[in-house]
This record gives structure tokens, C-alpha cells and sequence, in this order.
């Protein structure tokens, strides 16, 4: 790839658990297209949490590399903003305080000429309309549904237009018919703002979805099992669901989570309680 | 009942609310029969009042304190030593328990020693404390600072603990620094759970008034009633316990009131 925006090589953690040494990740290599959508699935504790956790520099590696733009990281940056899956809205701030919560801090006050000013008073209320938050703009997020809570958790994420954005299962527990929406939103954003996105997700569909490309961890020990490039135009419809490509990916990610993820069921067991015929 | 959007909430839901009204009942028929209890026994002839006196007996005692007495004055004193023996506590421990909730290094210094003393009965302080600091006004605010200063340290830095990782990493995400992170996350973030201690430990500040008092007083709610129990004037310990009862209660109110003025979206719903 020429000139990845993001570069992961040889990245490896270990956690030393109640005497344990607990490998998290072994040599994850992976290169991100400045603009490119790429998703993380893979059975519960393969690592993926960790990996974003690490990029985001929220946790050292502990060893290999992560470069931005060709330089190591070194922790939390204001090019990388990180959207969670609950608890990370301020609640004694509204909706709008929410987002426009980094003017506040030192590295956005620095430069505030009148026009930058202005410009973040726009980008607050264009991000605001743009998620659809004009009717809550002044209430508190615990009067919010678990919807709404996430598009403002959006909004802030995005207030600071960062180059990549990573995302820890963000619409985990959301219902059917809000995820939808809010995967056309993010998709719709993305283009718009020509966003990075790295996206963890236990929803294949999903992760194929809204994705360039899905990439496949397996667990003891973390690893990338697979790179899956998804055979779909950029912008995406819910019909494409329904395309023979779209179910046949589904199928091999499907399938080579089970294959990975180490838990194989006891047909013994099953077939002395009566529930399968023997093979 | 006809504009009323809601239908009327079940008394017995789990974790349920009360109306506003329905609450004030329930609240003032608790309080209500426990004087109705009292009075119902003591005024039964079978219990000496030196026991039990009754509610008219208890006033009386009050009324005469007031008037002879220097009731207005033993309060004055009385809550000049739990305000000052409290805000001594709480503006050291206030600090240092973000510090210690917030900072490995601090807590490991701090908390293994706020355990084993806070563990130390303050009484038991009370010969020190006249060693130390002598038998003027200094000592009694320092047996109250005794009994709250460990406990409030110790729950302050357990709210600041809890407010959740991810309100703090998103904050590290968007460029905050560990300044930031403090005064504009974990601070406002920690303040409802904070007050509720301050609350809570105000209470006890009260509890230790009557011990504070054992040093050499010759004032206030707390020494009044040890002086009652010496000429075993039960009359007037009962108005005294009851009068510091009364006192905390309205600490306690105040204390919710500036709660719910203070963070008005813990209560929107
Ligand atoms: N702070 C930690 N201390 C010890 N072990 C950890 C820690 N964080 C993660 N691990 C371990 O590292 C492995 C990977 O965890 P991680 O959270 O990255 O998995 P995940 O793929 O995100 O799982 P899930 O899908 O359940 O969220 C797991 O075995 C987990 O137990
Ligand atoms: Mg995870």
C-alpha cells in the first residue's frame, strides 16, 4: 500500500494476568488507506479491543510499531479520536457543551483566532444537525436514548475532525433497527469527512457493511487470521445485504470465527443428553 | 384524574418513586407514630418517668432551658463545633482524596495509614487531644476532626475512583492533559457522589459531638446532656438528644436541597 496512514508492524502485548502471561496480540500487521473503512471481527478475546486500545494510545505495546502518517505514536492524540461503547458522554454537560467539549482544552484554545471561532461554532452546529440532534441540542445525555447517546458520543468524536476515527463496538447495544440508521450515518460521515475508521464489531454483518475491508482475529494467541476485502461499491444501500457476494462473505467470516475460536462443542455430551442424532 | 399524562405510579414497584404528596405522608406518619409510640408508653403510668418521661414532660425541660437556661447559646456552640471540626475535615480531605483516588503514588502513601487509623476509636484520642492541643475550643473541633477526617478521606477517593475509565480516556482522546483531565473531567464528573459524602460525614460529625464535649465543656448540646445525666435530669437528655437529632436532619436536608439545585441532570429524566 503507498503511503498507508496508518502502519501496524509486528505489534505484539502481553499481559501478565494472576501469574499468566496472557499473549493478547502476536505479530498484528496491518496497513490503513488514509479514507478507508476497515472493521475488526473475531471471537471474544482475540484481541480486538486491545489493538484499537493501542493505536488510540491508550495502552503501550509491548513491542512492535504503530506509525501515523510514517511517525511512532506516542499516546493519546487529538489526530485520533475514539468513540466507546457506553459511559463516555459527560452527563453534568448538554448535548451541545458534549460536543463542543474540546474547545475547551488547551490544544484547541491555542489557536482561536474570531474565525476560528466562528468556524467551531459552525462545525458544532452543522455536526449537531447532521446527526439529527437539533430537537435535544440543550438536554442532558441520561434524557437521551441509547440512539441519541452514541450520535452525540459521534458528534464530540468528531468535533475535532480527526484523521482517524476508532470505534470499540459503538452501536453494541443498540437495537436492530437504530444500528441501521446509524451505520448509513457513519458511512455518510466518513465520506464526507474522508475519516479513517477502525471498527470493532461482534456483527459480521455489520463489519462487512461498513467496510472496505473486514479483517479476521483469532484468539490464544490475539492474532490476524484473515484479510477480507468486501466485493461492494463505496456507497452502500441496505439491498446490498441481499447480493449472493454479500451472504457468501458472510458465510466464510462466519465460518472462520467458529474455526478460530477454539470452542469447539462437545458432540459426546450433546449426543448423551439426546439433543443430536450420533454422526 | 384528567390532565395528568401519567397514570398513577404503583406504591410497590421495585425501586420505584413516590408522588410528592403520597412521599410527605408516608415520611410523616413514620415520624408521627414513633412520638405516638413513645408517648403512648411512657404516659402509661407503668414506666418511672426518670425512664421514659413523656413528650409534654420532654418539652417542658426544652422550654425551661430556653428560658432560664442558655439553650440558644449551647446550639450556638454546638454547631460551631461541628461546622468547624467538618470544614477542617473536609477542605484537607477534599484534596487530597482526589489526589489519592486519582494518583497510584498518593494512594500508596495514604490509604494503608487512613485504614489503620481511621480504625482508632476517636474517644480514645480525647487524653492525646488534651495533651496536644490543651482543653480550649481547638480540642473539641479536633476530636470531631478525629472522627470524620479518615472515613470522608477514604470515600472521597473511592467517588473519584468510580467515575467511569471512558469518560476519562475520551477526554485524553480529544488532547486533554492530566490538569484537564482532572479539573474538567474527574472533578465534575466525581461532585454529585462527593457531596452525598460530605453529606453523610456531616452526620457523623454530629454523632461526635457529645464526645467531643466530654473535654472539659462547659457548653453546648452535648455537655448539657452529660450534665443532665449526672443530676439524672432525663427529661432534659431527651431534649437534648432530641435537639441534636433535629439539628442533623436539617443538615441533611439542606445538604439534598443543594444536591438537587447543583446537579439539576442527575434529576431530568
Ligand atoms: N487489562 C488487562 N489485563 C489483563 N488481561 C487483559 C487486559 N485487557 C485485556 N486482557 C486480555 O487480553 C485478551 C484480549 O482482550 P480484548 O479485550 O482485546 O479482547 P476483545 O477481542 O476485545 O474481546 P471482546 O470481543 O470480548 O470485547 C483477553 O484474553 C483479555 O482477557
Ligand atoms: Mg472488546
Amino acid at each position: 500500500m503507498t503511503n498507508p496512514i496508518i502502519q501496524i508492524r509486528q505489534l505484539q502485548k502481553r499481559f501478565a494476568a494472576n501469574g499468566a502471561d496472557i499473549v493478547a496480540l502476536q505479530d498484528a500487521d496491518l496497513d490503513l488507506a488514509s479514507g478507508e473503512f476497515v472493521t475488526l471481527v473475531g471471537a471474544s478475546g482475540c484481541g480486538k479491543s486491545t489493538l484499537l486500545r493501542i493505536v488510540g494510545g491508550l495502552e503501550p505495546a509491548s513491542g512492535g510499531s504503530v506509525n501515523v502518517d510514517g511517525l511512532p505514536i506516542a499516546g493519546p492524540g487529538i489526530d485520533r479520536a475514539m468513540v466507546f461503547q457506553h459511559y463516555s458522554l459527560y452527563p453534568w454537560l448538554s448535548v451541545t457543551e458534549n460536543i463542543k467539549f474540546c474547545r475547551q482544552l488547551k490544544v484547541h484554545r491555542d489557536v482561536s483566532t474570531l474565525s476560528d471561532v466562528e468556524s467551531a461554532e459552525g462545525r458544532a452546529d452543522a455536526l449537531i444537525r447532521l446527526m439529527g440532534l437539533s430537537h435535544v441540542a440543550d438536554a442532558y445525555p441520561n434524557q437521551l436514548s441509547g440512539g441519541m447517546q452514541q450520535r452525540v458520543a459521534i458528534a464530540r468524536a468528531l468535533m475535532a475532525r480527526p484523521r482517524i476515527l476508532l470505534m470499540d463496538e459503538p452501536f453494541g447495544a443498540l437495537d436492530a433497527q437504530t444500528r441501521e440508521v446509524m451505520h448509513d450515518l457513519i458511512l455518510h460521515v466518513s465520506i464526507l469527512e474522508k475519516t479513517t475508521v477502525l471498527f470493532v464489531t461482534h456483527d459480521v454483518e455489520e463489519a462487512i457493511y461498513l467496510a472496505h475491508r473486514v479483517v479476521l482475529m483469532a484468539p490464544r494467541p490475539g492474532r490476524i487470521a484473515a484479510v477480507h476485502t468486501v466485493p461492494l461499491p463505496d456507497h452502500r444501500d441496505q439491498d446490498m445485504k441481499q447480493t449472493p457476494d454479500f451472504i457468501a462473505l458472510k458465510k466464510q467470516i462466519l465460518a472462520g470465527i467458529r474455526d478460530t475460536s477454539g470452542m469447539q462443542t462437545d458432540y459426546e455430551l450433546l449426543e448423551r443428553l439426546g439433543q443430536v442424532p450420533a454422526p | 384524574m384528567t390532565g395528568n399524562v401519567n397514570p398513577r405510579r404503583p406504591l410497590w414497584a421495585i425501586r420505584g418513586s413516590l408522588e410528592r404528596r403520597a412521599h410527605w405522608l408516608i415520611a410523616m406518619s413514620g415520624l408521627l407514630s414513633a412520638l405516638l409510640a413513645w408517648w403512648w408508653v411512657s404516659a402509661g403510668g407503668a414506666i418511672d418517668p426518670v425512664f421514659l418521661p413523656t413528650p409534654p414532660l420532654v418539652l417542658d425541660s426544652a422550654w425551661a432551658w430556653l428560658r432560664d437556661g442558655d439553650l440558644l447559646g449551647d446550639v450556638a456552640i454546638s454547631v460551631y463545633r461541628v461546622v468547624a471540626g467538618f470544614l477542617l475535615s473536609a477542605v484537607l480531605a477534599l484534596p487530597l482524596g482526589v489526589l489519592v483516588g486519582t494518583y497510584a503514588p498518593v494512594k500508596a502513601l495514604f490509604e494503608p495509614l487512613t485504614d489503620f487509623i481511621r480504625y482508632m476509636p476517636a474517644a480514645a484520642f480525647i487524653p492525646l487531644v488534651m495533651l496536644w492541643v490543651g482543653i480550649d475550643e481547638g480540642a473539641k473541633i479536633a476530636i470531631i476532626f478525629i472522627g470524620t477526617f479518615f472515613q470522608m478521606l477514604l470515600m472521597i477517593a473511592e467517588d473519584v475512583r468510580r467515575v467511569p475509565m471512558e469518560q476519562i480516556e475520551a477526554a485524553q482522546t480529544m488532547g486533554a492533559d492530566r490538569d484537564e483531565i482532572v479539573m474538567r473531567v474527574i472533578m465534575p464528573s466525581a461532585k454529585p457522589a462527593i457531596l452525598d459524602t460530605l453529606r453523610v460525614t456531616m452526620g457523623w460529625a454530629w454523632t461526635y459531638l457529645v464526645v467531643a464535649e466530654l473535654v472539659a465543656a462547659n457548653s453546648g448540646l452535648g455537655f448539657a446532656v452529660l450534665k443532665a445525666q449526672r443530676f439524672l435530669q432525663t427529661d432534659k437528655i431527651f431534649a437534648g438528644i432530641i435537639l441534636i437529632g433535629l439539628f442533623g436532619l436539617a443538615t441533611d436536608q439542606c445538604f439534598r436541597w443543594a444536591h438537587r439545585r447543583s446537579f439539576p441532570w442527575l434529576y431530568r429524566r
